[in-house]
């Protein structure tokens, strides 16, 4: 089976952003972004508390829409088409039910047919090493467990694109490990991996290119060792002062 | 006192004897409230679970008003309905009226508002937490209510519940368009009104003992259920 996302002349990507902003009572959490995101580099996000890390994330996935400003995928998903682009969030929410009809439940929302439903379910719960917990309810998993269960329903649904919003802030550093495996298995597989986090040791690991956030703005894209060694902005080079890289 | 004990010892004996008088009237409650309830959770669940899901213009005074027919006296829904189905009535041609289904009838529309009402707000404060999700999954409002209203089953039950002690335990309406019709229209309530005015009093206090225990047993199955399912579902 491919487990893949369907690349081609139908791909979503390149995501385009013009100009975005998002404003809330005037005041600009995202001002002003453009870039594009295309398929292939992992895409980390990092910047101060507030820089709109996790509204850039929402935008461009469309749960937010933009104040001004344009967001442009290459071949838009169509309305009533499921969706070829896949979230993980910092709190998983997962039903209540099995990890498994988690899994069986978003591939039914995105039109899988039912025969194949549970082959693709399974298949995604043992590549997360989750396969032995499928019939568990998936709500009393524990918090690592929890955020690979939403990690598996995400990559059942063989998403283009993988949008995550500091998927690991509150795990352990085993969990965390595990996540990032996945994380990495998807990338591998071909998903385009776009990911906010607030752990630089984790931006290093897992990160091609930084796109480094100040108060809304993108300051700075830059390969990530580059960025680490020497960031243009006189910004990015005091966050990478304040913050503890571990 | 000695009225009230020797009244309690034969009610009990009505009670432990499974009296036919008093197993009918029992049976036909049930049958009433019960269908009433199936009736207002078909359309009181979606409906609260969509208001819950959903944003429109004036959707702050329909919330107000759904939680003020919470309230709805039931002699005021009786009346109604009996204004419906008699004779002279716009529905008076289907003759319901003094039948179990027009007690049917009445208790339902007692009942959906409080089963929308309390459905609009558990699910309301659930889809907070889960929108974004569901969203992010390509849901649409119709789909996220009924994936809400499974994934709430177990704190929906008690709410069914609730709906179901305010139908078995309401006289106002059920008397108004049943009548009270010996064997045929006669429920727990209705009787317990009569027997007592009549005099009756271990009847009276049979019945009042069966509701009660009805009401508790319900309640007590409901949160073993949700204490079992909370426990193994989180």
């Amino acid at each position: 089976m491919k487990d893949g996302p369907v690349h081609g002349p139908r791909s979503l990507l390149p995501l385009r952003l013009d100009a975005v902003t998002f404003a809330v009572a005037g005041r600009r959490i995202v001002d002003n972004v453009s870039l594009l995101l295309d398929a292939g580099v992992r895409t980390v996000i990092v910047g101060p508390n507030g820089a709109g890390k996790s509204v850039l994330l929402r935008l461009c996935h469309g749960l937010l829409q933009p104040t001004s400003g344009r967001i442009a995928w290459s071949m838009p998903e169509l309305p009533g088409e499921a969706r070829r682009q896949a979230m993980v969030f910092q709190r998983p929410v997962l039903l209540r039910r099995s990890a498994l009809a988690n899994l069986t439940h978003a591939l039914a929302v995105a039109r899988v047919p039912r025969a194949e439903r549970d082959a693709r379910a399974r298949e995604a719960l043992r590549k997360v090493g989750l396969e032995p917990l499928a019939g568990h309810p998936a709500r009393v998993l524990s918090g690592g467990e929890q955020q690979r269960v939403a990690l598996a329903r995400a990559w059942a649904l063989h998403p283009e694109v993988l949008f995550l919003d500091e998927p690991t802030a509150n795990l352990d550093p085993g969990a965390t490990h595990e996540i990032e495996r996945v994380i990495a298995a998807m990338h591998a597989s071909g998903t385009k991996i776009v990911m906010v986090t607030h752990n630089l040791g984790q931006a290093k690991r897992m990160g091609d290119e930084i796109l480094f956030l100040h108060q809304g703005r993108a300051l700075e894209r830059a390969p990530t060792a580059q960025f680490f060694k020497r960031p243009a902005s006189p910004e990015a080079a005091q966050f990478l002062e304040g913050e503890l890289p571990w | 006192m000695n009225d009230l004990s020797s009244a309690a010892a034969q009610a009990l004996r009505l009670v432990a004897g499974a009296d036919p008088k008093l197993f009918d009237i029992v049976l036909l409650s049930l049958r009433v409230s019960l269908t009433a309830v199936v009736l207002s959770c078909l359309v009181g669940l979606p409906l609260g679970a969509t208001i819950a899901v959903s944003r429109f213009p004036g959707r702050q005074p329909v919330v107000v008003v759904l939680n003020a027919l919470m309230g709805l006296p039931p002699v005021v829904v009786g009346l109604a309905v009996y204004l419906l189905l008699s004779r002279a009535g716009p529905l008076g041609a289907l003759g319901l009226l003094f039948t179990p289904t027009a007690m049917v009838i009445a208790q339902a529309i007692l009942i959906t508002p409080i089963i929308a009402a309390l459905s609009r707000q558990v699910v309301e404060d659930a889809w907070i937490e889960y929108r974004e999700q569901l969203r992010s999954l390509g849901e649409k409002r119709l789909g996220a209510a009924t994936t809400l209203l499974w994934d709430l089953r177990f704190s929906l039950v008690t709410i069914v519940l609730a709906g179901f002690g305010r139908a078995a335990a309401e006289v106002g309406a059920v008397i108004i368009v049943g009548g009270n019709i010996d064997g045929v229209t006669r429920v727990m309530t209705t009787a317990i009104a009569l027997e007592t005015s009549k005099g009756d009093l271990p009847l009276a206090l049979g019945l009042g003992i069966v509701l009660l225990t009805i009401v508790l047993a319900l309640n007590a199955a409901a949160y073993v259920v949700k204490e079992t399912a909370q426990r193994r579902y989180g």
